[in-house]
């Protein structure tokens, strides 16, 4: 079976955003990156495909250079080679460019699955494997909870709203967007990270045509909906007077 | 004056409620609008939906669209859409449509912004000479934008569930005209064949009846922590739930969850130990009357939403107020 993940950077949890002096996007060089977590269980299961079905993981990220990071990771935690479409544009795209830069240097590669995640931690837009699907010609199915694939066949859970669940079958090949927590991840050993090292990545050009369409005119802190009353002192101080508050003002304890 | 259309969603004759916020939506920006409502046993929703204040609203009734397929949705809009040329297309920002309208707008090669919470230089600026935006929510709540769909119409917008509310909706003085579109849709062309849904969990405890909640979020740091947060639920009477990467780990069970993926809550009190407040979580519980953050971190999008925050270590402050609870 060919598998390809789609992966990207994104900021980590824990980064605190800064913006540039355009103030329409984050100050790159102050924030730290890591893979974004929906891609890290798209990656998870491609590689559980593989043990299964025995083939071959590609991953494939686009992005400025930075990105080279999370595919070496990836490759670390057992992908067999890497595409990147490389370019400094790509770094603040919107998921209609992203989408068409992967799917002009996937589509030669005549994979049989693409998996990525349902949506990325940064812009948020969950569109992109739904686009690449349509850019492909392919059939996909979005938000999945767990996936089998025998012969020319896929069968696929797809997590709906409020609980409920439901299995959708469709031919192969396809492009699926995978939920959070459909595996548990597996993080890469030293031996894989050395063997990482000589797995190759192929550099890919953002194709013709492949520009944002939309554009963001202001980035700002969210404005509080809220006057939120943040309760100061120690520990028992400010659990003292929560009470209080929670019991004498909200009146809801 | 832009041509609106929502893309209203119902399955069967039972309405999406979210259907209605799309139409408070559509009516920020501006007053020229269609309701389209896709699917079998359409009248029913399309005569509820009638009453809003709308130019009229279009039955779009076809075999091919029950069960939902994107493959289905994606032909039946796109022609649909050929027809009616609106300008602009607002849908809600549900799981199905996170599932067919990125294709539906790839098909018509058209610009798609998704998880709007807000209009500006709508129907309430008209005649400003500013352009419309749409304000969306980007690194997980940390950071709003105001966005502007580029190329030629229509553009797509997707409205986040919880933007509006459906009581705000503008009504008509008359119910609005309501007609049926002839689409063809060739339904050999549907690749996905979808079975019946299903719940995994009993859903036995319904979230949606407390009247306190104490949910925990990835600052519970593990498993063995999460008794913490079930004393404070003990001590003031509350449920215990949790936010989706918790339930993930499989430390609370997944009929526990709070938010887009999992029950939306509307409690008294709602007490979030450790959680940053994505907004996947924010929209499942932000219809709380009194909401208290407990966040190491003074910068989490939960504090936005809080009435109440502490900013501290909720293993110092949770038996903190266990114990002035009990005094």
């Amino acid at each position: 079976m060919k598998l390809a993940v789609c992966i990207k950077q994104v900021p980590t949890r824990e980064w605190q955003p800064r913006l540039d002096d355009s103030k329409t996007w984050i100050r790159e060089a102050d924030a730290s990156f890591e893979m974004n977590e929906p891609d890290a269980y798209a990656l998870e299961e491609a590689l559980r495909l593989k043990e299964k079905h025995s083939g071959e993981v590609v991953v494939c990220s686009a992005g400025p250079a930075r990105v080279a990071q999370v595919i070496r990771e990836a490759l670390a935690r057992g992908a067999d080679r890497a595409i990147h479409v490389e370019d400094d544009g790509l770094a603040s795209a919107d998921a209609f460019a992203t989408s068409t830069a992967l799917a002009a240097a996937m589509k030669d590669e005549k994979f049989d699955l693409i998996l990525t995640g349902l949506q990325s931690d940064d812009q948020g837009f969950a569109q992109v494997g739904v686009i690449m699907a349509e850019k492909l010609g392919l059939p996909h199915a979005t938000i999945i909870m767990e996936v089998e694939a025998s012969g020319a066949n896929l069968r696929v859970k797809r997590e709906l709203e409020g609980g409920w669940f439901q299995w959708v079958a469709m031919p192969l090949p396809a492009v699926l967007t995978i939920q959070s927590g459909i595996n548990q991840l597996r993080y890469a050993t030293l031996k894989g990270i050395m063997a990482a090292k000589k797995k190759e990545i192929r550099k890919a050009a953002v194709p013709a045509g492949a520009g944002s369409k939309q554009k963001i005119v202001a980035m700002y802190t969210p404005e509080k909906g809220k006057k939120t009353q943040i309760i100061g002192g120690s520990a028992a101080e400010a659990a003292k007077e929560l009470v209080r508050k929670l019991r004498d003002e909200a009146r809801v304890i | 004056m832009p041509g609106i259309l929502v893309v209203a969603e119902q399955r069967q004759g039972k309405l999406n409620r979210a259907s209605w916020e799309s139409i408070v939506g559509a009516q920020q920006i501006g007053n020229n609008i269609t309701v389209l409502v896709p699917g079998t046993n359409t009248h029913g929703p399309a005569g509820e939906l009638a009453a809003a204040q709308v130019r009229e609203v279009v039955t779009l009734e076809h075999p091919a669209l029950e069960p939902y397929t994107p493959d289905g949705f994606t032909a039946a809009l796109a022609d649909a859409i050929g027809q009616l040329s609106p300008d602009v297309v607002v849908l809600p920002h549900t799981y199905q449509t996170r599932d067919f309208a990125p294709k539906l707008a790839a098909r018509l090669d058209r610009a798609i912004i998704t998880d709007v919470t807000a209009v500006k230089g709508g129907a309430a600026d008209q005649g400003t000479g500013v352009s419309v935006s749409f304000v969306r929510p980007m690194f997980q709540g940390k950071l709003t934008a105001d966005v502007q769909p580029q190329g030629p119409g229509p553009h797509f917008v997707t409205f986040q569930i919880g933007a509006y509310r459906a009581d705000q909706v503008a009504k008509g003085a008359a119910p609005a005209a309501v007609r049926t579109l002839s689409i063809d849709v060739d339904a050999s062309k549907i690749r996905q064949k979808p079975e019946a849904p299903f719940q995994q969990a009993k859903q036995a405890v319904d979230l949606s009846q407390a009247e306190r909640i104490v949910s925990v979020g990835r600052g519970i740091k593990e498993q063995a922590n999460i008794h913490i947060a079930e004393e404070l639920a003990a001590a003031i009477n509350a449920e215990i739930a949790a936010s989706r990467p918790i339930c993930d780990a499989g430390w609370l069970p997944m009929e526990r969850q709070v938010g887009s993926s999992g029950q939306t809550v509307a409690p008294k009190l709602y007490l979030a130990l450790g959680i940053s407040g994505a907004i996947q979580h924010l929209v499942g519980m932000k219809g709380a009357n009194t909401i208290v953050a407990i966040n190491k971190d003074p910068d989490a999008p939960i504090f936005e939403v809080a009435d109440f925050g502490i900013v501290g270590d909720l293993f110092e402050i949770v038996p903190a107020i266990i114990a002035a609870v009990k005094s």
